[in-house]
């Protein structure tokens, strides 16, 4: 268990049905299993660790779950509450403020699409030169050296500046949004005192951004929010600070991840490699398969109002975990689900959820992986794990992996 | 052949116009319906089953074979 990407130490798990912990090492390294095996047994597991939630296994149920709205609600899509005695005397950072994805209808609806089309196809293609020119500098920096850590020298790069890029903050800060997303996400994920403290950094820095864009005006996307109205009014200071620390921690931990867990399938697999290198146009479809078999993301809700699923009472305040990662390896959904078929044809995969949540940055995300492997691939065909290497995954809410040896 | 979007389900995945960006036109919010009155042209059949395949909100029917 690796300290440094803030894994909790946790008692091991002995039944998953009912006793689950996604802080498990196992877990974490290995969940398909787990999963296949609750599916069999047991397909919606229940636990009372980090405060009790449910986990869906099956690709139906995830779906009919996404659609509960608002009976579960995405009020908190972080699994673990802080305990009382840990929030902070304002209250401000205990709980999300990140419209869309922590708003019901109808707030959801407004704020949601307030962004939507800085994030359209048409939108998305504007940033791709960027994209491009940038992961070939970080292609440069290390091509002579025969190898890389795939995780954190080219994935984890990616993300944050393409991120700043569109939002128009200082990209020279890369590093930095990096490590308050892993506050929030990672290391904080299990830890709220981190949490909060992330928070504070990314909202502080926020509202400066709108501040100085109070006084001076950019051609940016935190103008453009700043000049939105919704119903002839405009929008609060603290909704867009809000709205700006989805997109820069949305944006980043589940990109690099993404990214990450494809380089890791292509080391370990050449025949895909192959084919994609004598091949690029099969690059779109083998994004949409890796982004099926490696999911990264799982996003929370709350049970709202008393209801029951399939018989199941959920009671008030309970936490329902969104498994898309575990609905995309279902059998009754995906023929040979654990196979990786870069060139799968009907794939229905839910990596970036499903109904109104439908991730906003999907066409960003998909453009970012697109050119990552594209021009990886184009510079460096032949590359393999590194014997000896060791690779290691952050797990929780977002999985991919963190140290990713490659020699090439 | 003739195809539909459902706008009612259609979520804005634009995994369709990603697949067969001559058979779907998406609007400034990602939205998509189909191009050209939903007729495919001839030879179009296989992409525009391949889109209905990989549209995880089964927005996407075919009105006519
Ligand atoms: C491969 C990378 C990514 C994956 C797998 C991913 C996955 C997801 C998932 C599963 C959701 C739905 C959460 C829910 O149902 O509660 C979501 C929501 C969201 N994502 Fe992503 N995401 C990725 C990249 C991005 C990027 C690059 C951005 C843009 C900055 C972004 C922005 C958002 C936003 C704004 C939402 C909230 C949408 C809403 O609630 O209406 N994501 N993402
Ligand atoms: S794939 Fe389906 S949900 Fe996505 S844009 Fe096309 S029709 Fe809409």
């Amino acid at each position: 268990m690796s300290d440094e990407v803030g894994v909790p130490s946790t008692p091991p798990v002995d039944d998953w049905a009912s006793d689950y912990d996604i802080f498990d090492a196992d877990y974490i390294n290995d969940p398909y299993p787990i999963w296949a095996d609750l599916r069999g047994e047991c397909p919606v597991a229940t636990t009372e660790r980090w405060g009790g939630s449910f986990l869906p296994t099956r690709y139906e149920d995830v779906v009919e779950m996404a659609r509960m709205v608002p009976s579960l609600s995405s009020a908190d899509p972080i699994v673990v509450r802080p305990p009382d005695d840990q929030i902070d005397a304002s209250g401000a950072y205990h709980t999300v403020n990140a419209p869309p994805i922590s708003a019901d209808p109808p707030v959801h609806t407004w704020s949601r699409r307030l962004i939507l089309p800085a994030f359209s196809p048409k939108a998305t293609a504007k940033h791709e030169p960027y994209t491009r020119e940038l992961c070939n500098k970080l292609i440069d920096d290390f091509i002579e050296t025969g190898q890389v850590d795939g995780a954190q020298d080219y994935a984890q790069q990616i993300p944050p500046r393409v991120i700043a890029h569109l939002l128009g903050v200082d990209e020279g800060k890369a590093d930095e949004f990096t490590e308050w997303v892993r506050g929030v996400l990672e290391i904080g994920l299990s830890n709220p005192a981190v949490r909060q403290a992330s928070r504070e950094k990314i909202f502080g820095f926020f509202q400066q951004e709108v501040a100085d864009r109070r006084v001076n005006p950019k051609d940016d996307l935190i103008s453009e929010l700043m000049a939105a109205e919704v119903d002839g009014e405009p929008i609060s200071d603290n909704h867009i600070v809000g709205t700006c620390n989805l997109l820069l921690v949305a944006g980043i931990d589940t990109t690099w991840s993404s990214i990450g867990s494809a380089l890791w399938h292509l080391a370990g697999h050449p025949d895909d490699r192959k084919r994609l290198v004598g091949d690029p146009s099969l690059i779109p479809n083998a994004v949409e398969e890796l982004l099926r078999a490696y999911s990264p993301v799982t996003m929370a809700r709350v049970v709202s109002e008393e209801t029951e699923f399939k018989g199941c009472p959920m009671h008030v305040g309970d936490k329902v975990l969104m498994n898309f990662p575990g609905a995309n390896r279902d059998p009754e959904m995906f023929d040979n689900p654990d196979v990786v078929d870069i060139e799968r044809q009907q794939n229905r995969h839910v990596a970036f959820g499903v109904g109104i949540h439908r991730c906003a940055g999907s066409n960003l995300a998909r453009m970012e992986m697109h050119v990552a492997l594209e021009e990886f691939l184009a510079r460096i065909p032949e590359f393999a794990l590194a014997e000896g290497g060791e690779v290691t995954w952050a797990g929780g809410q977002v999985r991919g992996p963190r140290q990713l040896p490659i020699v090439f | 052949m003739r195809i539909v979007v459902d706008s009612e389900k259609c979520e804005g995945h634009n995994r369709c116009y990603s697949i067969a960006p001559e058979l779907f036109d998406v609007d400034d919010y990602g939205y998509a319906t189909e191009a050209n009155g939903g007729v495919v042209p001839e030879g179009m059949e296989d992409k525009a089953r391949l889109a209905i395949d990989n549209c995880p909100e089964y927005a996407i029917t075919i009105v006519e074979e």
